[in-house]
């Protein structure tokens, strides 16, 4: 077949990128190895444009084992135990086929995190979509949550926490991004380096067929009006398959027998070969006639393209075929020896005793094209307005509107549908700032929890990535974690439009500056580029899955009120900041103006000296302030119990709504005993950090003052309604 | 006593109940569906997952298994079988118990902690129980509205054949606490001779109280004697 | 006027319930069998005399609901 400009430009390569393929290989590739440069080259296997911004975040802290570049993120828990963690977005096939498309990034993630030796035991996820009014947004929040749930639930790990926000910005552009975590002994990690020549290349898991076919390039690639055509691309899960596949190779791991195993995800066997030879320096040669095939007729492009799920690829030491092949019959799976490794450093493929195509590995992968892409610098937007500039409203329907809209609904609707408890170490489920999974067996435990915020990030990206650092940080200190590493999965648009690629090195830049300062290091993650529609970029949002550790797992911190009479404090400094803030968005519907600035000192000196608080049993409940402000903390920590709070009006700040919607960060609201309030004061002055007490836990009602009152019961079904009617 | 925990592709509560039998203090082993004897047991439990993955009808393939075979030769000796969740569904593909679990109600999945009345515990299952206890379990599935013929329902009634009912805080047997739409509210049953007990919540969830609470465990305790 | 529409997954779309089913009868002993693909099958009764008009409805009705043309194929026929 002649390649074509048009060929070339279907495979989403830009003209002197196929310039730089003929150089590299000396002569015209084929059609073949066209299309597995394409899938190599793309944003999404090589990070062409994201690249030199990465490389500048914190990798390393005490505790990291193995950071970005793997499958996924190591990090040491103590003794023989190691967490391995990872997030990675499937937008634009969720969107496509919802249901599919979130069950798949589930399961490709999931194998991420066992291909290095981990049985997971946590999934979470964090899911946008667009305006609530929009058409299509309940048809996809309806497949995208059974999605996530028919996958995690029939595999049998629990889902344990997420987050779920609606923005115009999504309307035609949503993200669904999933978090595997897994626990494995630090001594027994696999990792994806070749070792070793003639080494047999094994073929494990379900048959190829034509799903998915440059799933990867569609990745990369903007939707238009002719994206429903894309359609047929679209991956069908089979957890059933994964479970099996997942016992299968944790069962050949208990020995010696592998060398290194990748699977295969986004360009199927075309990334996963070309990865374990790249990392081991050695060269593959794969004979495709071998390839298990579902459809017949298939070609060595569709072989080496395709995404069919549930599958993977491992280098076996020599002599161990026999005894891995029986493990994987008693699990009824296809386990094939398709190839070998060599020293010639390039690909080799065979079909029909033909070579079909030889590209040298370097080509493919160091070789890839790297992009130092132009980027504006966003100005921190003035606009300071004031409450007073508004309407008046009165203070009750504001707190009534924000709590029943849709962003701060309880999420029940969702997590009800996910198995939380399967494998019976979820000590804490989804609905706190963390969840909470013991280490099977073991006292300690881990924290996990994800989070984001669009919304700061697109006022001013620099502030908005230090800020949902922070934020997870404080997610995993609020339930009494020692917060260790994060995962970040970077969702943006286009990143050839410089406003564009200026979100996303500003993010990185703010992330890195969080990171650096709360020893918060990044072990692993993913782009998304590329998400929008017609020009439309959506706003940018990286989202931040992180990790704690409770070392000695007694009685759990609560984040609800546990006590009647006993003495609610604000931890933090309140400036009244309402700009970006749930009130200004879902009340006046005005959206200018700079987000609240995390100030890391406070931020690390407040969080650290809580987390102290919280070891010497100095706290009954604490919930962090975040979005929505003090008063959705408070109504959040009555919800879950059944006990509410009489607050006092404040004595610093005059105006109510700036003291109770405010969002400035690095704070606290904690329920202490009122005996134990001398000692926490005292602990906190010394200290210098900032507290006020807010009120006292009292039964039956939600009140302030002549301000607001409303019994337990009505808040908990004006919080609990709009997913139900919806 | 020794117990067996018969384990498919696709189980994946297998290791939560056999910790259960364990802490119980039962002899547990894990049996492999494609087994054809099953070890010495005094229990066999078919614990919940999704066998086959659920694919054509939940609990219809495992059904067909070897070991299902030697399960319910075991039951007709008297051998005390439980099947929980995705167990129960196997249970009644397999003919050991009458009647059918359709799907949830409202048509998801559903995962969640509810209330349960204990109605007989004069069984080996649920002796440990006080009569009419209130308990709470975690259910987490799919396919659990059981449903029966209307002269089966009364006889399981009448000869006081519901382990469990759903229920509310107050131990009220209504509607509102019905989470799957069962026929009177019911989520488990037994056989005739009550040596086989099926139930759609998860016993082997609630036996820690630094997850939950520990009225699970009183189920195993009953069984272990 | 009453129609069948018979659902059947698209031929390259995996098929996840026919593999396992179709793998089990095999265990059973049914060694005929080639293969097994798994679809769903609805009955649809509508108010409408003209046959042409009829069939366009319930096309209609498969590519708004009952069909997901993005990995499934429907056939209608009168019953």
């Amino acid at each position: 077949m002649k390649i074509t400009k048009e060929i070339i430009n279907k495979h989403g390569l830009k003209n002197d990128e196929f310039k730089k393929i003929k150089e590299l290989l000396n002569r015209e590739p084929n059609f073949l190895e066209l299309g597995i440069f394409s899938a190599m080259w793309n944003e999404h296997c090589s990070y062409k444009s994201s690249k030199i911004h990465l490389k500048t975040l914190p990798v390393k802290n005490k505790n990291v084992i193995q950071g970005p570049g793997e499958n996924a993120g190591v990090i040491d828990i103590g003794g023989n135990d190691a967490i391995i963690f990872k997030i990675e977005s499937h937008n634009h096939p969720s969107f496509i086929e919802p249901y599919q498309g979130a069950a798949t990034g589930v399961g490709g993630i999931l194998r991420d995190v066992f291909t290095m030796g981990a049985r997971p035991i946590a999934l979470l996820n964090s899911i946008h979509f667009g305006d609530v009014k929009n058409k299509k947004t309940k048809t996809l929040l309806n497949g995208v949550v059974s999605g996530i749930g028919g996958y995690g639930n029939c595999v049998g790990i629990p889902t344990v926490a997420g987050e779920t926000k609606f923005h115009k910005t999504y309307n035609e552009n949503i993200l669904v991004n999933a978090m595997a975590v897994g626990h494995a002994k630090k001594d027994k990690i696999f990792y994806s380096k070749a070792k070793g020549i003639n080494k047999s290349v094994v073929y494990v898991g379900s048959k190829t067929g034509r799903d998915g076919i440059h799933g990867a390039s569609m990745a990369s690639a903007e939707f238009d009006e002719n994206s429903e055509e894309k359609k047929p691309t679209v991956q069908v899960g089979d957890p059933f398959t994964e479970k099996l596949l997942m016992e299968a190779c944790l069962e050949l791991m208990k020995d010696n027998s592998i060398i290194s195993i990748q699977d295969m995800g986004a360009a199927g066997l075309t990334s996963s070969s070309v990865e374990m030879a790249f990392k081991g320096d050695l060269g593959l040669e794969l004979n495709l006639d071998k390839v298990p095939c579902r459809e017949e007729n298939m070609t060595p492009y569709e072989m080496m393209l395709s995404e069919s799920q549930e599958r993977m690829l491992i280098i076996l030491e020599d002599g161990k075929e026999d005894k891995a092949k029986k493990i994987f019959d008693k699990w009824d799976l296809d386990f094939v020896v398709i190839g070998k490794t060599t020293d010639t450093k390039n690909l080799i493929l065979k079909f029909h005793n033909e070579v079909v195509a030889n590209l040298p590995i370097a080509a493919l992968s160091s070789n890839a094209p790297q992009y130092e892409r132009k980027w504006k610098e966003k100005k921190l937007p003035i606009k300071n307005i004031k409450i007073k500039d508004f309407k008046k409203i009165k203070f009750d329907s504001a707190f009534f509107k924000v709590i029943s809209s849709p962003n701060f609904s309880n999420k029940k609707w969702i997590t009800e549908q996910y198995d939380q408890m399967v494998m019976c170490d979820t000590v804490q489920k989804s609905g706190a700032d963390s969840s909470i999974i013991r280490i099977h067996g073991k006292k300690k435990a881990i924290a996990v929890a994800v989070d984001s915020s669009a919304i700061y990030c697109k006022s001013h990206p620099f502030s908005g990535g230090k800020q949902i650092v922070c934020e997870n940080w404080r997610n995993l200190i609020s339930v009494g974690a020692m917060p260790i590493a994060i995962t970040n999965c970077l969702n943006f648009g286009n990143p050839e439009d410089p406003k564009i690629m200026g979100e996303f090195a500003e993010c990185i830049k703010g992330i890195k500056s969080a990171c650096e300062f709360l020893n918060y290091p990044v072990v692993s993650g993913n782009v998304s580029f590329y998400n929008g529609t017609n020009n439309k970029n959506i706003y940018p949002t990286p989202v931040i899955g992180g990790v704690g550790l409770i070392n000695e797992l007694k009685d759990p911190v609560k984040n609800n009120f546990q006590k009647e009479g006993s003495l609610i404090l604000s931890i933090g400094k309140n400036f009244g900041h309402l700009t970006q803030s749930a009130l200004f968005l879902e009340v006046f519907n005005y959206d200018d103006g700079p987000p609240p600035e995390a100030n890391l000192l406070n931020e690390r000196n407040n969080g650290e000296n809580i987390l102290k608080l919280i070891e010497n049993n100095f706290i009954n409940s604490i919930h962090d302030i975040s979005s929505g402000g003090l008063i959705v903390t408070l109504a959040e920590m009555s919800i879950n119990s059944s006990l509410g709070v009489k607050i006092k009006k404040p004595k610093s700040l005059s105006n109510l709504f700036e003291f109770f919607f405010s969002e400035d960060q690095g704070r606290y609201c904690i329920e202490i005993d009122k005996e134990k309030y001398d000692n926490v004061k005292k602990i906190l002055q010394e200290n210098n950090i900032f507290h006020e007490i807010i009120g006292v836990v009292q039964r039956d009602n939600f009140e302030l003052e002549k301000e607001l009152k409303i019994s337990i019961n009505d808040l908990y079904k004006i919080n609990n309604e709009w997913y139900y009617n919806y | 006593m020794n117990s067996s925990v018969i384990v498919f592709p696709g189980s994946n509560c297998d290791r939560d109940i056999a910790v259960a039998l364990e802490k119980s203090k039962f002899k547990n082993k894990m049996v492999w569906h494609k087994e054809n004897e099953l070890p010495k047991s005094d229990l066999i439990v078919i614990p919940g997952g999704f066998s086959y993955g659920d694919y054509l009808r939940s609990g219809a393939i495992a059904a067909k298994s070897n070991i299902l075979k030697e399960v319910v030769k075991a039951s007709k000796k008297g051998c005390l079988i439980l099947g929980v969740c995705n167990g129960f569904q196997i249970l009644i593909e397999t003919g050991l118990l009458k009647g059918a679990l359709l799907r949830n109600q409202n048509l998801r999945f559903l995962s969640k902690d509810v209330y349960l009345k204990v109605l007989n515990n004069e069984n080996k299952f649920c002796n440990k129980y006080k009569s009419n206890e209130l308990i709470k379990l975690n259910i987490a599935h799919n396919e659990g509205n059981y449903f029966t013929d209307q002269k089966h329902l009364e006889s399981l009634e009448e000869k006081n054949l519901i382990a469990f009912k759903y229920c509310d805080k107050k131990g009220d047997i209504l509607n509102d606490s019905n989470p799957n739409g069962s026929l009177n509210n019911i989520a488990g049953i037994f056989n005739e001779e009550k040596n086989i007990l099926g139930m759609m919540p998860h016993p082997e969830r609630m036996i820690e109280d630094i997850l939950t609470n520990q009225d699970g465990m009183k189920l195993f305790n009953s069984l272990f004697n | 006027m009453k129609f069948s529409v018979t659902v059947t997954l698209k031929k390259d779309v995996l098929d996840p319930q026919g593999k396992v089913v179709e793998q089990t009868l095999k265990n059973m002993g049914t060694n005929s069998l080639i293969g097994i693909r798994q679809g769903k099958y609805f009955e649809v009764e509508i108010n409408e005399k003209d046959e042409t008009k009829a069939e366009k409805q319930i096309n209609e009705m498969c590519n708004k609901l009952l069909v997901n043309t993005i990995i499934e194929n429907f056939s209608i026929k009168r019953i």
